[in-house]
């Protein structure tokens, strides 16, 4: 790739804002009804000018929200498969997987030139991660470049960018749904609270992302760089009792909210109820992260671990009217190499 | 014979049980019973039955807080007298078991204490829940336990506002003692509040053992943060809550609130004040399952109290 190439990409005139994809992480729930209020207001004053990007406010899982749970039958943000979303629906599906499809249609579908151009996803975390954009791709720059001024923008929060090495035809969670789309996850919180300091940097969050895509929208170069990526290699479970399959072990207080700092082979990873300590036996320096996340007991996921890389990223800017129907009657590709 | 003028005497405490799970969601009194009813030597004492014991088996294994109603507000007398055996909402049916097992309450076969374990998604650190001031016995044991945990400090909580006061799952036995241990979300097991729970259990029953076998505790005086008032969220006409906890409030659980100080922001980043006549001491600030109990904290005054030597009978 040269380095003073600019890649020119398609307009985002549709971004979606989604709160609740879990019904008990709080931040997204009340920054997605604040934004409602705000929009409705907004509405009944009459202001009617033409907006650079339309905003889709979801609030994705009503019923969990209403009962401050995860989910109610199954965790909606695995119900975004291709299978889930084309497959038949049966009597007795769950309410998630009819909720799925019910999404699909109002931001997607999925795959489909109908698809918002860009799907944020608010999480929050029970982990000491900070505040970070999860994508499945390391080259999709749309996401790379909002993370970039994201992190630009302010110091108050770590920030991170981690990368879900999927295939795009295994991507199962609500963010795939639009043309680029990530999840945009806060913690430490506890599910179930809202912490206002959690709430003040997701909403930062979101206002700094609507910004740079108001900003990519409007023509300007922006210019390239590079950005850190932590590319997720594998998860590992709490040690369990071979009977009961409960966790016969702790996360190590020294492994204890110290997300993405460096594990070292030997380093302490858990400490079982007896007292003893037991080690990460891996070959490999990783970087934990989502260390001691509650919903990802049921999950058999104590933490996981990445590996750290510098991406380049190149300039971009939007394309014009004349290149966007070039590309779209098939003379130019989307993305650039 | 006793030293002191005005000592108390109780009965040897030889029955005695811990209660994890009362909600299913709170992993370290879950964890710690379920080791125990595994393993009890740790907290095996001499002339003591203790009775490692999970309150709510089917919110632990959903790992929520209740099922049907919050079990550690279901041991009310209407609730324990109801009759209607499965129609009632589980933890109704369930308190009437722990009743039948641990109880009855207020009666000469009670369990003689039964400490309840629990977390908090607040910034308490270690507090016991006393509900009556005038029990000596369990006022003993607690500056006992602060004692012997210098410098590391549990504080006391007393619930005894006639209001506010509600009906526990420990309020079965002759002495219920409360322990709850905080910051730690619901559903997840920390290691550092795990064994802080367990280093206080493990205080509580050496008094115990103590107790029994004849020694006498002088008297003490005991520093209460005795709850006065509940602070709910500001709501708007829909009850939908229109403002977050203060920053500056946030995780500042026991320092003192004086009238002025910042208690709540609203999502568009205004300050509401307290409007209080004086200091509190706040603490259950933001814990996550008061959200839905109309509370976003709850204030305290600091009082001494003052406890009478105890010996056994």
């Amino acid at each position: 790739m040269e380095v003073d190439k600019v890649v020119c990409l398609p307009r985002l005139s549709r971004v979606a804002v989604c709160g609740g994809t879990h019904g008990n992480e709080l931040s997204g729930v009340y920054l997605v009804r604040e934004l409602l209020k705000e929009e409705k207001k907004a509405m009944e004053e009459e202001e009617e000018e033409e907006k650079p990007v339309s905003v889709v406010l979801v609030l994705s899982n009503p019923w969990a929200i209403q009962q401050c749970r995860r989910y109610v039958k199954t965790d909606l943000n695995r119900c975004f498969t291709h299978a889930s979303l084309n497959g038949p629906l049966s009597d007795s599906a769950p309410y998630e997987l009819i909720r799925s499809k019910e999404l699909n249609t109002l931001l997607g579908p999925k795959g489909s030139p109908e698809a918002v151009d860009l799907v944020c996803d608010l999480h929050n975390t029970t982990a000491n991660m900070g505040l970070c954009l999860i994508a499945y791709s390391d080259c999709d720059w749309i996401c790379l470049h909002t993370f970039k001024h994201l992190q630009a923008s302010t110091s108050n929060i770590p920030m991170r960018y981690i990368h879900f090495d999927v295939p795009k035809e295994e991507s199962y969670s609500l963010d795939s749904v639009g043309k680029h789309g990530f999840a945009m996850e806060i913690g430490p919180q506890p599910h179930g609270v809202v912490r206002s300091n959690i709430y003040t940097a997701m909403k930062f969050g979101v206002q700094h992302m609507l910004d740079w895509v108001r900003f990519f929208n409007s023509g300007t170069i922006i210019e390239g760089g590079f950005v850190d990526v932590f590319t997720m290699v594998k998860h590992i479970d709490y040690p369990r009792d071979s009977e009961t399959h409960n966790i016969i072990a702790a996360i190590h207080p020294q492994l204890q909210d110290r997300d993405f700092c460096l594990l070292h082979p030997e380093d302490p990873l858990f400490q079982t109820f007896s007292g003893e300590t037991l080690r990460y036996k891996g070959k490999e320096p990783l970087y934990p992260f989502f260390i001691n996340e509650c919903a990802y007991y049921e999950k058999g996921i104590a933490l996981s671990l990445a590996r750290k890389r510098r991406v380049m990223i190149p300039a971009i800017r939007v394309q014009t009217e004349q290149e966007q129907q070039a590309s779209e009657q098939g003379f130019g590709s989307e993305e650039e190499e | 014979m006793s030293a002191y003028k005005n000592s108390v005497c109780f009965n040897e405490a030889r029955r005695v049980a811990i209660f994890g799970g009362t909600h299913g969601n709170e992993m370290s009194g879950v964890t710690l019973v379920n080791l125990w009813v595994k393993n009890s030597a740790e907290i095996q004492r001499k002339g003591v039955e203790t009775k490692p014991f999970i309150a709510n088996p089917k919110a632990v294994e959903k790992c929520t807080r209740y099922v049907d109603t919050d079990l550690n507000r279901a041991f009310s007398p209407e609730n324990l007298s109801a009759p209607g055996g499965d129609d009632l909402p589980y933890e109704v049916q369930r308190a009437q078991e722990i009743n039948r097992i641990f109880g009855p309450k207020g009666s000469p076969e009670a369990y003689d204490v039964i400490f309840d374990l629990h977390n908090t998604t607040s910034n308490m650190g270690c507090t016991l829940i006393l509900e009556s001031s005038k029990d000596h016995f369990n006022l003993q044991m607690m500056n006992y336990i602060k004692k012997a945990i210098t410098p590391a400090s549990c504080l006391v909580l007393l619930n005894e506002h006639p209001l506010l006061k509600y009906s526990t799952s420990r309020s079965v036995a002759k002495h219920p003692v409360g322990l709850e241990v905080g910051p730690q979300p619901q559903g997840v097991l920390r290691s550092n509040i795990f064994e802080a729970m367990r280093v206080i259990l493990k205080h509580a029953l050496d008094f115990i053992e103590l107790f029994n076998e004849g020694m006498e505790f002088p008297p003490c005086t005991v520093e209460v943060f005795w709850v006065s008032e509940r602070i709910d969220y500001p709501r708007d006409a829909n009850g939908n809550i229109i403002a977050m906890v203060h920053p500056n409030l946030q995780d500042c659980d026991w320092e003192p609130l004086n009238p002025g100080d910042p208690m709540f922001q609203t999502f568009d980043g205004k300050t509401i004040h307290y409007q209080g006549s004086g200091t509190v001491y706040p603490t259950f600030i933001n814990e996550a399952a008061y959200y839905e109990k109309q509370q976003a904290f709850v204030t305290t005054r600091r009082e001494t109290l003052v406890a009478s030597a105890i010996r056994k009978a």
